[in-house]
């Protein structure tokens, strides 16, 4: 049993603020990842539930006691490095017994975790080898054998996996949420790559500049985003923005580009005239020859295998348009687009903030009235 | 890299040979001295072939200089210095390194100046203390007024003394007390990385078991260094020893080596015996030397062993 609770937290160096009090609760054997850009303040966070950096003002508890003041040790956490921090001058069955050591357990019993703990990983073979002889991918799993044997309430994970090849990446990304599962911990990941945290999360934390931007499930994120940021965001190929002002009837947005597009009518608190900035995701622009309500002046085709892009612009704005489409147009033709009024996400156009339909519709009933 | 510079090539190994010249020459003619007898070593113009008196010269330098005794104070003091060194300038280093602290700049620089400041430039004052240890406390004693309070209340004169003359202590204290081995423990300590220490946070290592268990192994080859350097500085002391050892007992075999070196003094007006003075030196030679190729072995064992 282990949940984490944030209450308020902020962290800043003499006068520089970088965690601006959050709060976020953390279930047990949640699998939580944080997700933010390079300097939001994602590390500090983490590092601040481990213990290793002094928390300025709020509070955190794990498992229901407040730890501020306990030392990390005490805390009932283990970390994974980003680059492993493996102790260089020890071998691997040191390096993974090390915690059990310092703990006081008699050499038998350290020997036979030990064991246990590499053969789950996959490293029983490398037992006496050095970290410097190992490879990537087998130094992480030492890391991570390092963190499993002390069976913490809490694993809290930086970055561990950005060291590795694409391929082993997302090898380890299976097998640490399958450790997840198995050891009946709670984990806190911090990553900067969305689709390792989409893969891997129950939940997920939108960071930026040391606030939270919005927490939810990926599903949430991806199609309910709380703000222009997190829209832009999650997803790849990003959402497409675009400046516009509600028209007078409340039904539409006129774009500053010249169209005017329908929204979502149950979309409250969209007073006519009011600056908007909307977003569309590429793959909900679909290509249509007539009933296109928005055209793209199109630019050049980036192939993905399974797709294309089309980048081309609206106004002044970048827009790109997801296809299954083999027919390239020509360099500055228009390419009629159909976007669907509930598809569109609207955003306040000063705050960023989303704005919400009126009824709160259940996530299932949202997904029921979109078209396949 | 692939090089062709022939011409190059010649000319850097004539100054490798030049330069090995220089040091060798100097190490063969006290060899060969070291083999003659007082007619052959004095002979004009001079002999540079090995005679066969080496072993009876030896044996006449060391009982002459009690090298016996000096030896064993040379390796007190050697030694004394390299494990004084060692362990203070490592828990030195780890205090300015690896806590956060508001005394860490102010001691920082207070290491730094005494890199500034060698024995040799501060050997009166040092003097001073080595004759009463307990000096400086005295004079804070008495310049607060404390001393006085003390004779005051209890009727007893506050008079400290620690006289380290003519001691080991005397000997090693002073020369353990200064800053290089902090600097070298310092630059390394720095390079080791944040995360390493976090790790070892995380897995419940103090402060303590984190010198012991992870930083000490970690710079083993840089210990190796130190002691190396420490060795060969303090079994080469003259200065130092010549000054607070009075006591022929406690002499060490550079400041006997300097007696053996013929000097209107040593020969009373005698030919000078320097076949004697240089087995004197060959023998006093040899441990600086066994020591470094010793170590050597060492050095090249951590170079090879990188431990990413
Ligand atoms: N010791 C420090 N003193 C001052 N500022 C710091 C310190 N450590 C971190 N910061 C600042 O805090 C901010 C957040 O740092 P943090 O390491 O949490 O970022 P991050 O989100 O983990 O980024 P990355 O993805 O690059 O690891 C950064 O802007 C950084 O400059
Ligand atoms: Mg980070």
């Amino acid at each position: 049993m282990a949940d984490i609770n944030i209450r308020k937290v902020a962290k800043a160096y003499g006068k520089t603020q970088v965690v601006h009090g959050i709060d976020l609760d953390i279930l047990d054997r949640e699998f939580i990842v944080i997700l933010g850009p390079s300097g939001c303040g994602k590390s500090t966070l983490l590092r601040m539930i481990a213990g290793l950096e002094a928390i300025s003002s709020g509070e955190i508890a794990i498992d229901g006691k407040v730890v501020n003041d306990i030392e990390p040790r005490a805390r009932g956490c283990a970390m994974v490095f980003q680059n492993y921090a493996l102790y260089p001058h020890m071998t691997v069955a040191q390096n993974i017994g090390y915690a059990l050591k310092v703990a006081g357990i008699s050499r038998a019993e350290r020997d036979q975790r030990i064991a246990t703990v590499a053969a789950t990983l996959d490293i029983s073979d490398y037992l006496d080898r050095k970290p410097g002889q190992l490879s990537g991918g087998q130094r992480q799993r030492v890391a991570m054998g390092r963190a499993m044997i002390r069976e913490p309430k809490v694993f809290l994970f930086d970055e561990p996996l950005s060291n590795l090849d694409a391929k082993l990446r997302v090898q380890m990304r299976l097998e640490i949420r399958r450790l997840h599962q198995r050891l009946n911990a709670t984990s806190v990941f911090v990553t900067h790559d969305q689709v390792e945290a989409m893969t891997l999360a129950d939940r997920l934390v939108v960071m930026n500049a040391g606030h939270v931007e919005q927490v939810g499930s990926a599903e949430e994120l991806y199609e309910r985003p709380a703000s222009k940021y997190v829209g832009g965001f999650i997803g790849s190929p990003h959402m497409n923005f675009l400046k516009g002002q509600i028209a007078d009837d409340g039904c539409s947005v006129v774009l500053e580009a010249g169209p005017t597009l329908p929204i979502n009518p149950r979309i409250g608190r969209a007073a006519p005239g009011a600056a908007v900035d909307i977003g569309i995701r590429p793959e909900h622009a679909r290509r249509t020859g007539e009933g296109a309500n928005l055209t793209v002046r199109y630019d050049f085709l980036e192939e993905l295998g399974n797709g294309r892009l089309f980048h081309g612009r609206v106004g002044d704005s970048d827009f790109i348009v997801q296809s299954a489409d083999k027919t390239p147009p020509a360099f500055g033709e228009e390419i009629g687009l159909r976007i669907d009024p509930f598809h569109i996400h609207l955003f306040d156009g000063e705050t960023g903030v989303r704005l919400q339909e009126i009824a709160s519709v259940a996530p299932a009933r949202t997904r029921a009235l979109e078209p396949a | 890299m692939i090089e062709r510079t022939p011409i190059l090539n010649i000319v850097t190994h004539l100054i490798l040979f030049v330069g090995l010249l220089m040091l060798m020459v100097p190490l063969y003619l006290t060899f060969t001295a070291a083999t003659l007898t007082m007619e052959q070593i004095s002979q004009i113009p001079p002999r540079l072939l090995p005679g066969d008196q080496l072993f009876v010269n030896i044996a006449e330098a060391w009982t002459r200089s009690d090298f016996s005794q000096k030896f064993v104070n040379s390796f007190i003091l050697a030694t004394g210095v390299v494990t004084g060194k060692v362990i203070l300038a490592a828990m030195t280093a780890f205090g300015i390194v690896f806590f956060n602290h508001r005394l860490r700049m102010p001691i920082f620089w207070l290491v730094f100046i005494t890199l500034m400041l060698p024995l040799e430039v501060r050997i009166v004052p040092t003097y001073a203390v080595a004759a009463n240890a307990l000096t400086p406390f005295q004079a804070i004693l008495d310049a607060t007024g404390l001393s006085r309070l003390i004779a005051w209340i209890s009727g007893v004169e506050v008079h400290l003394e620690w006289n380290l003359l003519n001691s080991y202590t005397g000997l090693i204290l002073p020369l353990v007390a200064t800053a290089t081995g902090t600097f070298l423990y310092r630059q390394f300590f720095l390079t080791i990385p944040d995360e390493l220490v976090e790790a070892a946070q995380m897995d419940g290592a103090g402060p303590v078991r984190f010198l012991i268990e992870h930083l000490v192994p970690l710079s083993r080859t840089n210990i190796a260094a130190l002691a190396t350097i420490m060795f060969v500085y303090s079994w080469n002391q003259y200065l130092w020893p010549l000054l607070v050892v009075t006591d022929p007992s406690y002499g060490v075999v550079a400041v006997e080596l300097g007696h053996l070196v013929p000097n209107s003094n040593s020969t009373g007006g005698g030919d000078p015996q320097w076949h004697l003075a240089m087995a004197g030196t060959l023998i006093v030679m040899v441990p600086p030397v066994l020591v470094v190729i010793f170590m050597q072995r060492w050095f090249v064992r951590g170079l090879i062993n990188t431990d990413k």
